[in-house]
C-alpha cells in the first residue's frame, strides 16, 4: 500500500475501502440503531468522534505501548471516551439518550474503532490517525444514513420523523412494511448496498476461494 | 516497537498511568454533568404526569406547570389512605419496591404484572386541588413482551373513568408493542370506565382484539399480542384491591375501601392468573 494522505485517509473509506460495505465490520449496531434517521445521525456523530479521538490518543502514545497490553490499552482509551459521550448525550440530549439506551455503551465493542487504533494508528501519526478516525466514521455514518433512510421511510413513512408517507393508521394511503422496523431488515439493505457498491467498484469483489468444476455430463457418468 | 517498552516496569507504569489518566477524564464527565442529567430526568419524569393529564404543551415551562397543578403524595397501598410517612417530593417507590422493609414479595399466582415485590406505599400525584382532584395520577408498571415497561394512567376524580394513559420507559418492538406510544392509541383511552359495576372490586378494563365496543374495552395494539397482554395484566394488578383499588375506592360512590379490603381476601382463592 502507498503512504497514506491525509485527504486519502479522509475520503477512501466512504466509498472505497467503507468500513461496514467491504470489511463488513461494526454491523450490529447498524442494524440496531437504524430504525430512525435521527437517531442514527446521532449515533454516526458518536461514532465519529470516539473513532477520531481513540486513533489520536492511541497515536499519540503509540511508542509508550508496551505492545504485551497494548489491545487493553486501547480498549481503556476506547471505553473512557464512549463514557463520556453517554455522559454528555445523557446531560444534552436526554431524549436521544434514551432511544440509543444500550448501543452508546456498546460502541466500545464497536470492531471498527478497535480496528483503526489496532490497524492504523498504532503505525502512523497522530494527525493523519486523527483524520482516518473521522474517515471511518464518516464511512460508517454514511451506511447508517442510507440504511436509516430507507427503513424510516417505508417502515414508518416518515424522514427525520417528518412524514412523507401518510400511514394508513393515521388516516393516509401508506401500509407501513413492518419488517423494515426490525433489526433484520438492515441486513438486506446493507447487502444491496454491497451489491451496488461492488458493481461501482469491481476491484472491491473477492476472488473466489475455489472454482467448482463442470458437471460431470451424463454419459461418463455412465 | 523498543523492545525496552514491554520490560515488566514499563508495562506497569503505563497500565497504572492509563488507569489513572482515564478514570479522572470519566470521573470527572460524570461528576461535572450529574445535576444536568438529574434535571433532565425529573423533567422528563414530571413532563409525562402532565402529558398524562392532558396538562402538557411543548415548549411550555415544565417546572412551573408542574408545581402549580400537580400535588403528590404517598398513599399506603393496604389501606388505601395517605400517609406521611415520607415526603413525597422525594419517596422513591422503586427504591422502595427493593427495600424488604418497605416492599412484599408477591407469590406467583397474584403476581400477573411480573413485579416479583411490590411496595407497600406507593406515590399518587393529584392534578388541581388535593382534597378534591379532578385527577388522580397512578403509577403503573408490569412486564411487557420484552420487558419492564413504565407508565402512568390518569383517572378523573370519581375513581372510575380513565383520562389517559402514558408509558416513559418500555422497551417493546418499534412499530408493533412500541405502538403504546401512538397518541392515536392512547387517545382511545379517554373516558373509558376501570369497573363496569359500580360496586365491583375487580377492574373490567381490557384490550380486545378486533372492535372494542363497550365502555371497559379498549382496542388492542394491532400485531403485539403480548405487549397488549401485559398492558392488561398490569392494570388488572394496579386497580385491583393489591394495587391502587383501596385507594380509588374513596373517590369512588357506591364503595368504600374497607368494603374494597373485605371483598379482596374473600375472593383471593378464586382469583385466576
Amino acid at each position: 500500500m502507498s503512504a497514506p494522505t491525509p485527504k486519502g485517509v479522509l475520503t477512501t473509506p466512504i466509498f472505497k475501502n467503507n468500513p461496514i460495505a467491504l470489511q463488513i465490520l461494526g454491523i450490529c449496531s447498524a442494524l440496531a440503531v437504524t430504525s430512525s434517521m435521527s437517531v442514527s445521525l446521532v449515533m454516526a456523530m458518536a461514532v465519529i468522534f470516539v473513532t477520531a479521538l481513540s486513533n489520536l490518543f492511541v497515536s499519540l502514545l503509540r511508542h509508550q505501548i508496551p505492545s504485551a497490553i497494548r489491545i487493553i490499552v486501547q480498549m481503556t482509551i476506547i471505553a473512557s471516551l464512549v463514557i463520556v459521550v453517554d455522559q454528555i448525550l445523557k446531560a444534552y440530549a436526554y431524549e436521544m439518550s434514551k432511544q440509543l439506551s444500550v448501543f452508546v455503551g456498546l460502541i466500545i465493542t464497536n470492531c471498527i474503532v478497535m480496528g483503526r487504533a489496532e490497524g492504523f494508528a498504532m503505525q502512523n501519526p497522530p494527525m493523519l490517525s486523527f483524520l482516518d478516525g473521522i474517515g471511518n466514521g464518516l464511512g460508517y455514518g454514511f451506511i447508517l444514513m442510507v440504511v436509516s433512510f430507507f427503513r424510516e421511510l417505508l417502515g414508518s413513512g416518515s424522514v427525520f420523523g417528518f412524514t412523507v408517507l401518510q400511514p394508513v393508521q393515521d388516516g393516509g394511503w401508506y401500509v407501513p412494511n413492518g419488517l423494515l422496523l426490525l433489526p433484520p431488515s438492515a441486513f438486506f439493505i446493507i447487502g444491496l448496498i454491497i451489491w451496488v457498491l461492488r458493481a461501482l467498484n469491481p476491484e472491491q469483489v473477492e476472488e473466489n476461494e475455489f472454482t467448482m468444476k463442470a458437471n460431470t455430463q451424463p454419459k461418463e457418468a455412465v | 516497537m523498543a523492545q525496552s517498552n514491554n520490560s515488566i516496569k514499563k508495562i506497569l507504569t503505563v497500565a497504572f498511568a492509563l488507569c489513572i489518566v482515564c478514570s479522572i477524564i470519566v470521573s470527572t464527565a460524570a461528576v461535572a454533568l450529574r445535576s444536568k442529567q438529574q434535571l433532565n430526568q425529573e423533567l422528563d419524569r414530571k413532563s409525562n404526569i402532565l402529558a398524562v393529564a392532558d396538562l402538557y404543551e411543548p415548549g411550555m415551562d415544565i417546572e412551573e406547570a408542574y408545581s402549580e397543578q400537580i400535588t403528590p403524595r404517598v398513599v399506603d397501598l393496604n389501606s388505601g389512605e395517605y400517609s406521611d410517612e415520607y415526603d413525597p417530593q422525594s419517596y422513591d417507590s422503586f427504591q422502595a419496591a427493593k427495600d424488604p422493609a418497605q416492599s412484599r414479595t408477591l407469590s406467583g399466582e397474584k403476581d400477573i404484572a411480573g413485579l416479583s415485590r411490590l411496595e407497600n406505599q406507593s406515590t399518587v400525584y393529584l392534578v388541581g386541588d388535593p382534597d378534591d382532584p379532578q385527577q388522580l395520577i397512578l403509577p403503573i408498571r408490569g412486564q411487557g413482551l420484552w420487558g419492564l415497561m413504565r407508565g402512568y394512567l390518569s383517572v378523573q376524580g370519581d375513581g372510575n373513568t380513565i383520562n389517559g394513559i402514558t408509558y416513559y420507559s418500555h422497551s417493546e418492538t418499534p412499530g408493533l408493542g412500541g405502538e403504546v406510544d401512538n397518541p392515536r392509541w392512547k387517545a382511545q383511552w379517554e373516558g373509558k370506565e376501570i369497573f363496569a359495576e359500580d360496586d365491583s372490586v375487580q377492574p373490567d378494563i381490557l384490550l380486545v382484539k378486533g372492535n372494542a365496543s363497550g365502555e371497559t374495552e379498549v382496542d388492542a395494539l394491532s400485531g403485539a399480542t403480548l405487549t397488549s397482554k401485559g398492558v392488561t395484566n398490569m392494570l388488572h394488578f394496579w386497580l385491583s384491591p393489591q394495587g391502587f383499588g383501596e385507594y380509588l375506592a374513596k373517590f369512588r360512590k357506591d364503595i368504600s375501601p374497607s368494603e374494597v379490603q373485605g371483598m379482596a381476601t374473600a375472593s383471593d382463592d378464586t382469583e385466576g392468573a
